[in-house]
Parts: C-alpha cells; structure tokens; sequence
C-alpha cells in the first residue's frame, strides 16, 4: 500500500505540473523537501537523546515498572501479543502517557523506543506486527488531554475563550482513538486469516 | 481558566518531570548520569536511521503540494463534502491534516484568522488540529526509526482515524456550539 500510495504522490504531482506549466518548479520543491527533510532528523537528534535518556533513568529506578503495574491490565488488553513483563509495555505507556499530556517534542522518542521494543517480538523485521500496527493507531489518533499547541495558536489569533475546545478535542480523540483501535483488530484479524490460507 | 490550566500543565509538565525522575532514581542509589548517558546514545542512531524515510516521505508529499495538485484535490471534493453538512473551508484541513503537521497548523492558522477563532469553522479547525496526529509523519518516523519497510494495513487504519476525527469534530462543535 505504501508502494502505491508513494508513487501516486509523485506521479500526480509531476503530471499535474507538466500540464500546467509548473514543471519547473518540480526540481526545486523535490531538492527543498529533501533538504528538509535532513534538517528535521538533525533536530530530532537533540531531544531523541534528552527523552531516551530520562527514560533509561526511569527504567533503571524501576520507575517504568511501577507505571506498568498500575495502567497495564488496560494496556495489556489491547495489546494482547506483548507480554505483561516486557520492557515495550513500559515504554508504550510512557509513549501514551506523554501524547495525554499533550509534551509533543517527547512522544516521538518515547514512541520510537516502544516501537523497537516491539521490533524486537516481531518475528518478521521488514514487515509490521500487529501489536505495531496497533501502536500506530494508537498514535495516530493521539489520545489527548492537554492540546497545549492549539490553545496557543487559538489565543494568539485573539480568541475570547481559547480553551473552549478541549472538551470537543478530548471527546473527538476519544472517539477517533476507539474507532482505530476496532478498525485495526478487524484489519488484523482479515489478514492473519488471509496468510493462514495462503 | 481552562486555558490558564492547560497552559500551565505544559510549561510546567517538562521541568517537574526532569526534577522528578532523576531525584527518586538517585534516592533509590541509581547511577543517573551513567545511565542517562547510555540511554542517550540511543537518540542519535534513531535520529539518523529515519532520515531516509523522512526524505522519502516529504519529497513526494512536497512534490504533490507544490504542484498544486493538492489544491486541484480539496477543490473538487469540497462540493462533494458540502453535501454532508461539511463547510468547504475545511477541506483543505482535512487532506492536509494526513500529511503534512506543519501544513496542517498553517491552513488552521490562516482559518483562524479568516474566520476568527470563535467561529464555527474556527472551534472544529482547532477541534481537527488537536484530535488527531500527521498520520503520514508518525507511521514514516515509526517504523523508520526500527527499519520497517511494509507498514501493511496501519496506513488504512490511521486513515480511517483521521477521517472519524474530522467527521468527529464537525459532528461534536455542531452539537456543543
């Protein structure tokens, strides 16, 4: 699907802007996006170290286990394949943890740290596990309390009541969050039937 | 008041968490420096092994945008959206929101301006903005970061959550407001 949905992209794009003479800008949009692109990882680097490093702290006081023991029943029910003793069941609920409380720069490491603890269970390594796929949902939706960015920007565009929206947000996340994660165990369990027939 | 709250969680959330956890682990005699050190050489290996990914994934995202074939999308299902009750000034919001977080703050700050932040466009652009994540973002970094290459059907499932988000919100300021 990635394959597709990649060159799909790129082949609208370039097409479209050949038709209407844009072709030219075609190079330079590609060379800035890339570039970019390398920026971004190099200011992931910073605080990629500052979170994995608090992290391993927390892990090592045995903090990630206390935290584990007190939100893992619930946590281990929707992610059923990892077991309840696993360094990626502290580091999933750090990751949720950080989303809830809307600390954007933190969830990334935190979620990367969880995703390859759960590479490590994944028996395939090119393709995603469905406990991963879930973590992905989970994610995506971004189950929030503190939608601290959007305050800001609301309250910088001279809002009266910047805040209204965090109920709306709070159940809207929610509600997408749950619509994923069913959506994903139906998904998961249309394809490990398809690969027990084949 | 809300806002004062939420406002003040962030500020304060980051400095008590890096008070917090250092001091209980140096109280339960955790060498913190060392293993702050060794968790950290960690972030700079992840950093870089996305880099490819990411590149991937914004060129043809830049390419589709610049081209203005994103613009050519959002005018032709806007009419198709209006249909369902869904003001056509979101629909660039919507496809924006997949794929680009930057993008999306971008078209939520000029909506916000446009139509002002108490208006009904300007509570679900934020109710949008802050129910969901850049999809496209999240599942490159990811799997990126672990190396994997085949994300099977988790990009029809983050999909699915940002369409249920933005429905979502429409359906929930509609009903609030």
């Amino acid at each position: 699907m990635i394959n597709y949905i990649w060159v799909l992209l790129m082949a609208v794009g370039i097409i479209y802007a050949a038709l209407n003479g844009r072709i030219d800008q075609m190079t330079t949009s590609a060379i800035n996006a890339a570039n970019s692109a390398v920026g971004l990882s190099f200011k992931l680097i910073g605080v990629m170290c500052l979170w994995l490093g608090v992290l391993k702290i927390a892990e090592v006081a045995g903090m990630v286990r206390a935290l584990a023991v007190l939100i893992g029943p619930v946590v281990h029910y929707i992610f059923p394949s990892v077991p309840r003793r696993h360094p990626a069941m502290g580091a999933i609920i750090m990751t949720i943890s950080a989303n809830m409380m809307g600390l954007g720069n933190a969830v990334t490491p935190l979620g990367i740290k969880a995703m390859s603890e759960l590479q490590k269970l994944n028996k395939d390594k090119e393709s995603a596990s469905p406990a991963m796929c879930t973590m992905l949902a989970l994610c995506t939706t971004g189950f929030t309390l503190v939608p601290a960015t959007i305050i800001a920007i609301r309250a910088a565009a001279g809002s009266v009541s910047p805040a209204e929206i965090v109920g709306p947000t709070m159940v809207v996340s929610f509600i997408a969050t749950v619509f994923a994660l069913v959506f994903d165990r139906v998904c998961q369990a249309v394809f490990s039937s398809r690969n027990r027939r084949l | 008041m809300i806002a004062e709250l939420c406002t003040n969680l962030s500020k304060w959330a980051i400095p008590l968490i890096l008070l917090f956890i250092p001091l209980v682990a140096l109280f339960r005699r955790v060498r913190v420096y060392e293993a702050f050190v060794e968790g950290a050489a960690e972030g700079f290996s992840n950093a870089i092994r996305i880099m490819p990914f990411l590149v991937a994934m914004m060129v043809a995202v830049g390419i589709f945008r610049d081209s203005g074939a994103l613009d050519k999308c959002v005018s032709a299902l806007s009419p198709f959206l209006f249909k369902f009750g869904i003001p056509a000034e979101l629909v660039p919001l919507a496809v924006m929101r997949p794929l680009s977080g930057t993008g999306a703050i971008g078209v939520t700050t000029e909506l916000l301006n446009a139509h002002g932040p108490d208006s009904m466009v300007g509570r679900i652009a934020s109710t949008v903005l802050g129910s969901t994540d850049t999809t496209f973002y999240v599942l490159t970094v990811y799997f990126g970061a672990v190396g994997v290459v085949k994300p099977r059907y988790s990009i029809a499932v983050g999909l699915i959550g940002d369409l249920i988000g933005f429905i979502g919100s429409v359906f929930i300021c509609k009903l609030l407001f």
